[in-house]
């Protein structure tokens, strides 16, 4: 038995995700292969041999894999699949869009967003805003399954796989990328970084939100929101934690003018201590966090930066 | 342009959920149901295309039982012109949903399929994609601006690192994100008129689609509560606990 993994890359570079998928997948107990499909993507191709476990990579280059669209993607991954037991991809939003589309096109079901393996057909994962674990098992030949990062801890990077190239598929012509408006930031990633500090509607405007940026600075931190400050502009889509956003799991999550909606808690949860900053000592954030100071955000976060300035 | 589009009736988005006592099953006994966030936000895409001339008929599609009939009525009031329930009590996966609503298109011939891109119950984030896939058409996922032009469509989409735009041929599946739009209330009167918008019911086993389960679920769990930890009384105090206790800084 043999698992493909889907790599998530830009083509230069491997997306840490993959390696957290490659951790999953090794609890299959099976065989590793990985898939680079992209346009000039040798680097990345390399990057993913080195990850252990790893018995072969596939290299497939072609113009119309570099933006990774679902449309070619799945059909290069389909036109493979029957030599495999499994496929993976992250359950990032690169790979929650490709993936349900192979699964459908391999008349398979997928299990999305995996937290725990059990056994090679035997998964967990959350629903409802992690509110349950659903402990599931596929009865389909082949497992389609994407895996939360943050579950599994990344395999290292001693491998040395073989890199083979392989023949790619037609451009079906169905999409094109045009443009990616990217977040630039010198900040750690947000769902790889230690320390998270997250802004709500208690910030009141982007402007405030270099308050924040005050703070991650100093901690080394990098800053995430919730959906209603996303929605209301402050802050860009892609700092959205929770159950329709990112998930994290730092060690340390710093909630400030977050009130702990359902939502929310479902992407920061798992972070190993919660503190909350909240002038309502009644927000059910405060039900999950290990330090809570019910203060204004505005004299408190001050406070903080001077303190870690010293 | 027909539009169809796809509302599945889930746990109300406020509810906490829990397990029956017995962990069997989540508990939805007296519990506010309504329709998925995301097909909300839909459901309010399409009547802006219609409302913008693109437009001409939207067909709302809801696959479950009976009571799904309200969420279909919702999406009536709001502007749908039709109404579609596939009836059926099982609980369905979101592949079986998929093939479903393929031979939906097939009937309907619409242009455009715009799903949600997740539904809130079982987070599976998968059905509008397996569509695209089964019918052979492009998909536009996590969409937060939508554009139909003469040859196709230009979707901003919701991805990990930013936005990015693409083009699609039509037609295609697209599905939606938080920020494509805020959807309309529904008024009185247009509940009233909703309720003499056809809503059409057909029985599941009519497609003669093969929606057995693939996933067996071998049990349900709460995950470990987090306890609340403590309140600290200033910045001095919770500095200390995160330097000296907690070791995170
Ligand atoms: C389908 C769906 C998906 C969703 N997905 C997500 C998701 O992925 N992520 C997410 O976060 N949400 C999500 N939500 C939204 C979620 O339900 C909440 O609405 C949202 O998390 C609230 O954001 P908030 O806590 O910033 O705002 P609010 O709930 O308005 O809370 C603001 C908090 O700031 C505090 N505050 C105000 N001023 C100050 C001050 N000066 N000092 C200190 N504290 C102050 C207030 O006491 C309050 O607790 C989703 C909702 C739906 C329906
Ligand atoms: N039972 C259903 N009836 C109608 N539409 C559904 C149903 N299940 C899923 N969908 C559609 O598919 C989308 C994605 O659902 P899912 O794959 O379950 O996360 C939803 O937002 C709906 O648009």
């Amino acid at each position: 038995m043999t698992a493909l993994i889907i790599a998530e890359h830009d083509n230069d570079s491997l997306k840490s995700a993959t390696a957290n998928t490659i951790a999953a997948a090794r609890r299959l107990g099976v065989e590793i292969h990985v898939l680079v499909a992209g346009s000039a993507c040798s680097a990345a191709a390399e990057q993913a041999a080195r990850l252990r476990g790893v018995g072969k990579v596939l290299m497939a280059d072609a113009r119309h894999y570099e933006g990774g669209l679902a449309e070619n993607l799945a059909a290069l991954i389909v036109s493979r699949a029957q030599a495999y037991s499994h496929v993976l991809a992250p359950a990032t939003t690169f790979g929650k869009n490709v993936l349900p589309r192979v699964a459908a096109q391999l008349d398979v079901g997928q299990v999305s967003d995996i937290v725990e393996v059990l056994a090679p057909d035997t998964f967990v994962r959350p629903i409802h805003a992690g509110n349950v674990l659903a402990k599931v098992r596929s009865d389909d030949p082949i497992k389609v399954i994407t895996v939360r990062a943050t579950a599994f801890e990344a395999t290292g990077q001693e491998g040395t796989a073989p890199i083979e190239t392989i023949a790619p598929g037609p451009d079906l012509g169905m999409s094109r990328l045009l443009a990616r408006e990217l977040t630039h930031s010198s900040r750690p990633e947000l769902t790889e970084a230690k320390i998270v500090v997250s802004g709500g509607r208690g910030l009141q405007s982007g402007e405030n939100f270099k308050l924040l940026e005050a703070l991650a600075d100093r901690l080394g931190a990098a800053i995430g929101a919730s959906r209603a400050a996303v929605d209301s502009g402050f802050v860009p889509n892609d700092y959205q934690v929770g159950q329709t956003g990112k998930i994290v799991a730092p060690q340390l999550y710093i909630a400030v003018g977050i009130s702990g909606a359902i939502q929310h808690l479902a992407g920061m949860k798992g972070s190993r201590v919660i503190v909350a900053i909240n002038k309502d000592p009644e927000a059910p954030i405060f039900q999950v966090a290990d330090y809570g100071l019910t203060a204004d955000l505005f004299q408190a976060v001050p406070e903080l930066i001077s303190a870690l300035g010293q | 342009m027909k539009i169809v589009v796809p509302v599945k009736r889930v746990i109300d988005a406020n509810v906490k959920v829990r397990l029956k006592s017995d962990g069997s099953a989540v508990d939805s006994d007296n519990v506010k149901m309504s329709m998925n966030p995301f097909d909300e936000i839909a459901v309010e895409e399409a009547i802006r295309l219609k409302e913008a001339g693109v437009a001409g008929e939207i067909v709302a599609v809801s696959i479950g039982s009976d009571a799904c009939q309200d969420v279909l009525r919702s999406a009536l009031a709001m502007g749908a012109d039709r109404a579609l329930l596939i009836r059926t009590e099982a609980v369905l996966e979101p592949l079986a949903v998929a093939k479903l609503l393929r031979e939906v298109v097939a009937r309907e011939q619409p242009q455009l399929v715009i799903c949600g891109k997740q539904s809130t119950d079982g987070d599976a984030n998968q059905a509008g994609q397996m569509l695209a896939g089964l019918l052979g058409w492009p998909q536009a996922t996590f969409a937060s601006k939508l554009d139909i032009g003469a040859d196709g469509a230009t979707v901003t989409r919701e991805i990990d690192g930013g936005l990015e735009i693409i083009a699609v041929t039509l037609p295609a599946v697209v599905t939606t994100d938080l920020r494509l739009n805020s959807p309309r209330y529904t008024t009185l009167p247009n509940i009233m008129k909703a309720k003499k918008k056809p809503l059409d019911v057909i029985a599941l086993d009519e497609f003669g689609v093969d929606t057995r389960p693939r996933l067996t679920t071998l049990g349900l769990a709460e995950p470990a509560a987090r306890s609340a930890g403590v309140r600290v009384a200033d910045v001095a105090e919770l500095l200390a606990k995160l330097k000296n206790e907690a070791k995170v800084i």
